[in-house]
């Protein structure tokens, strides 16, 4: 696959807070539908050596892929945007059926700004979606908090076998009206 | 104006049972992942054991468990024992997999043609859809359609060895099989395998 240039920082400056907590907590593969939110997560993700990138047809996929790499010994972060999570909604079973650690990054659209109808209806339903679905939400929708947010839904979600998405506002992503 | 796909016309001549037996047989440390129903079953009919996987649900993600599973073991031969429903609900994972080429995953569909567990309703591949040739499409490394002992024994290298991933779709019977005493508390399956796998790893 042909390498494309990595956002610049400037204009996700969180994303490198974001990449760092992966590597802290060794978080070793990553699920991904792209989406231009979370663009430099992704990323650094690619370029990271010790990582391994999937890139998914379909969000749902990713549920599953983050369940197989734990019982394989490995962590992983699902990277999603809103409407993604609706794909979702019965793969989470297997979180609460077999008590296993899921952490999600969701990026918002249809929320802050939006010009573009169709992201709204998810957008809107994103964390009741969630939450039926048993998923701990973490909003977060300040810069300098995007970092410390993820770190602490990763401690949460691998040491008490919880699913927990972190869902970064569109204020913080800049996608109000493409891809 | 449409037409109609093609129906396959060879006899279908081996039995589920059997087939998963026969893929089982001196497993060694190979990792079973199974997909929902009968799959699960037959599974557990061939000798329950600690590197056994079930799903009881999530219909649609079997492969993609494997998936993880495979990337997190490299040095472990991963398998998926699922059925042709469970594969076509999930079909698009064969792509995702044919991109990430992992070398130790096999993935046997076991083909009754059917949703048994739902009243034995007509599946797409009782019309013609051909999900080898979806896995090969998508950048399998093999991929084959299996209908008699003989094709079942030729895939048995790329199935437990080969290097992947490699795909086979059996064709078998729809007759009824026994029904196996299986736990299906997801907790307990998850503990029993990764103890098997981890060791005490599993729980740091």
């Amino acid at each position: 696959m042909a390498k494309k240039p990595i956002v610049a920082r400037r204009h996700q400056p969180w994303a490198d807070d974001v990449h760092k907590v992966f590597r802290d907590m060794d978080v070793r593969q990553m699920a991904y539908v792209p989406d231009g939110g979370l663009a430099r997560v992704v990323d650094l993700c690619l370029a990271d050596r010790k990582m391994r990138s999937v890139l998914l047809t379909t969000e749902e996929e990713g549920v599953a892929q983050m369940a197989g790499a734990w019982l394989g010994g490995q962590r992983g972060v699902f990277l999603t945007q809103s409407g993604g999570v609706g794909n979702c909604i019965n793969m989470l079973s297997i979180i609460q059926e077999c008590r296993i650690p899921l952490l999600a990054l969701v990026s918002m659209r249809g929320q802050w700004g939006e010009r573009f109808p169709w992201q709204v209806p998810m957008g809107q339903a994103v964390p009741a979606a969630l939450q039926s679905a048993g998923v701990i939400v973490q909003q977060v929708d300040e810069m300098d908090r995007v970092g410390e947010t993820v770190a602490a839904a990763a401690h949460l979600a691998y040491h008490s076998f919880r699913a927990v998405a972190v869902v970064i506002s569109q204020r913080l992503t800049g996608t109000g009206g493409r891809g | 104006m449409a037409t109609k796909p093609k129906r396959r016309s060879r006899r279908i001549t081996l039995e589920r049972r059997a087939v998963v037996k026969r893929i089982l047989k001196d497993r060694g440390d190979i990792l079973v992942v199974t997909g929902i129903g009968n799959a699960a079953q037959d599974t557990a009919a061939a000798g329950d054991h600690d590197n056994n996987f079930y799903l009881f649900g999530i219909m649609g993600g079997a492969a993609m468990v494997a998936l993880g599973l495979a990337l997190a073991q490299p040095k472990r031969r991963v398998l998926v024992i699922t059925g042709d429903g469970e594969m076509l609900a999930g079909i698009g994972s064969l792509a995702t997999i044919g991109v990430q080429k992992p070398a130790n995953l096999s993935i046997v569909v076991i083909d009754n043609q059917a949703y048994a567990a739902t009243g034995g309703q007509d599946t797409h591949t009782s019309a013609g859809v051909d999900i080898a040739g979806i896995a090969m499409a998508s950048g399998f490394a093999a991929a084959r359609t299996i209908y008699d002992r003989a094709e079942l024994e030729a895939a048995m290298a790329d199935i437990r060895d080969g290097s992947g991933p490699c795909l086979a779709v059996v064709k078998v019977h729809v007759k009824p099989t026994p029904r196996v005493a299986l736990p299906n508390d997801g907790t307990w399956t998850k503990h029993r395998f990764r103890k098997a796998l981890l060791g005490d790893a599993a729980f740091e």
